[in-house]
């Protein structure tokens, strides 16, 4: 039981971990707006570690999915969310809105 | 309606999953059913809330509340299953002898059956508040379309249950002499799968490092949005993509609750 122990206060020390950053300081910025992506392509840095931030200006939420990246991130409607991605290697990485894919679409570029 | 019943199903999917293993791990405790629909409905009434506070979650920490909550959420239920299956290393010969009998019930559950309330409601809290914001989000569009999506996303629920219940149902008819040994299994992997998956909150919140990111692409070869794909996510935490970490957590859990077990099973009193 100990180190299940030791398990959960890691757990719970991450979670007291403050994230001394926002969205001000995010190096790339995404809106969705009428259930699209703008812009829907993104012309990153390979091999980096990239912070984004996601701007719902819908009135209903959105959920920001990328196979390619491994990623997921709910964003409520008129919300705002913060994501982590890469460091990538060179390529073209797809992501959608799950909850309108039809239009929701975009593609984030490494170089 | 195809797309929001697939949508619903693999929310629902991960929830039965879980559901259908924990309830199947728990054949003999007494009161089990009562517990279970307590737990179900305090998670659906918990993934309301949750879905409504969707943006005050997110903003809480920078930006990353989601993933913290969500690592939360997975690392409780972690701990909640790992304690299950060194309970059950240490009781489970004597559960296994009583189920065989008419009276399979035994009286010492109590604290066994809130666990699986627990499990059961963080399940259906976590999988719950995304299907519930996207059936919200169809509900509120105007439009003729939205009722044949929330038919299909009413479809994509009963068919996520049905496959949680064929689970259960066919755990049920394991022979009784490998029955707890394969619900323990079961049990053991779907807490690593969730450690993992905790693990990748994390990096997706750069709290932890990813290490290795990833550190190999399955992708190809078995997709993780296809169906055997998903299926494995929920069962034993399968991703086409892990980072380095996921899978140091992975490990780490499967070797500290088998070792529980191991060290559990050995003095035939108690923990």
């Amino acid at each position: 039981m100990k180190n299940i122990f030791s398990f959960s206060l890691f757990l719970f020390a991450a979670a007291l971990t403050p994230v001394a950053s926002s969205a001000a300081d995010a190096d790339y910025n995404l809106v969705i707006k009428d259930h699209r992506f703008q812009p829907a392509e993104l012309i990153v840095p390979a091999g980096k570690k990239i912070k984004m931030s996601i701007e719902n200006k819908d009135a209903t939420a959105e959920e920001f999915e990328s196979h390619s990246l491994n990623r997921e991130k709910l964003v409520a409607g008129n919300g705002t969310a913060i994501i982590y991605i890469g460091p990538l290697a060179p390529g073209r990485y797809e992501f959608f809105g799950e909850f309108n894919k039809e239009t929701a679409q975009g593609v984030i570029i490494a170089k | 309606m195809f797309g929001s019943a697939i949508i619903v199903f693999r929310e629902v999917l991960e929830a039965a999953i879980i559901i259908g293993i924990v309830s199947a791990a728990t054949r003999g405790v007494a009161g089990r059913t009562r517990w279970l629909i307590a737990g179900l409905l305090a998670g659906l009434i918990g993934s309301g809330i949750v879905a409504a506070s969707t943006d005050a979650i997110a903003s809480f920490a920078s930006g990353v509340g989601q993933e913290l909550f969500n690592a939360i959420v997975l690392g409780l239920a972690v701990l909640m299953l790992a304690w299950h299956n060194v309970w059950m290393a240490s009781h489970g010969a004597e559960l296994a002898k009583k189920a065989r009998t008419v009276a399979a019930n035994i009286s010492e559950g109590r604290s066994e059956c809130s666990i699986l309330m627990v499990v059961v409601g963080l399940a259906v809290l976590r999988e719950g508040s995304e299907t519930v914001l996207f059936l919200y989000g169809i509900a509120a569009s105007e439009g003729s379309s939205a009722r044949t999506m929330l038919f299909g996303g009413l479809i994509g629920m009963l068919a996520g249950v049905a496959v949680g219940y064929s689970l259960y149902a066919g755990l049920l008819r394991i022979p009784m002499r490998w029955f707890f040994a394969a619900t323990g299994a079961l049990v053991l992997l779907l807490a690593a799968g969730m450690a993992s998956t905790a693990a990748h909150f994390l990096i997706q919140a750069d709290l932890i490092p990813a290490l290795a990111s990833p550190l190999w692409d399955s992708s190809s070869a078995l997709p993780e949005n296809g169906l055997l794909g998903i299926l494995l996510h929920s069962l034993i935490g399968y991703d086409a993509r892990p980072a380095g970490m996921q899978v140091i957590f992975y490990v780490a859990v499967l070797a500290v609750i088998s070792l529980g077990m191991k060290l559990a099973a050995k003095p035939r009193k108690s923990i």
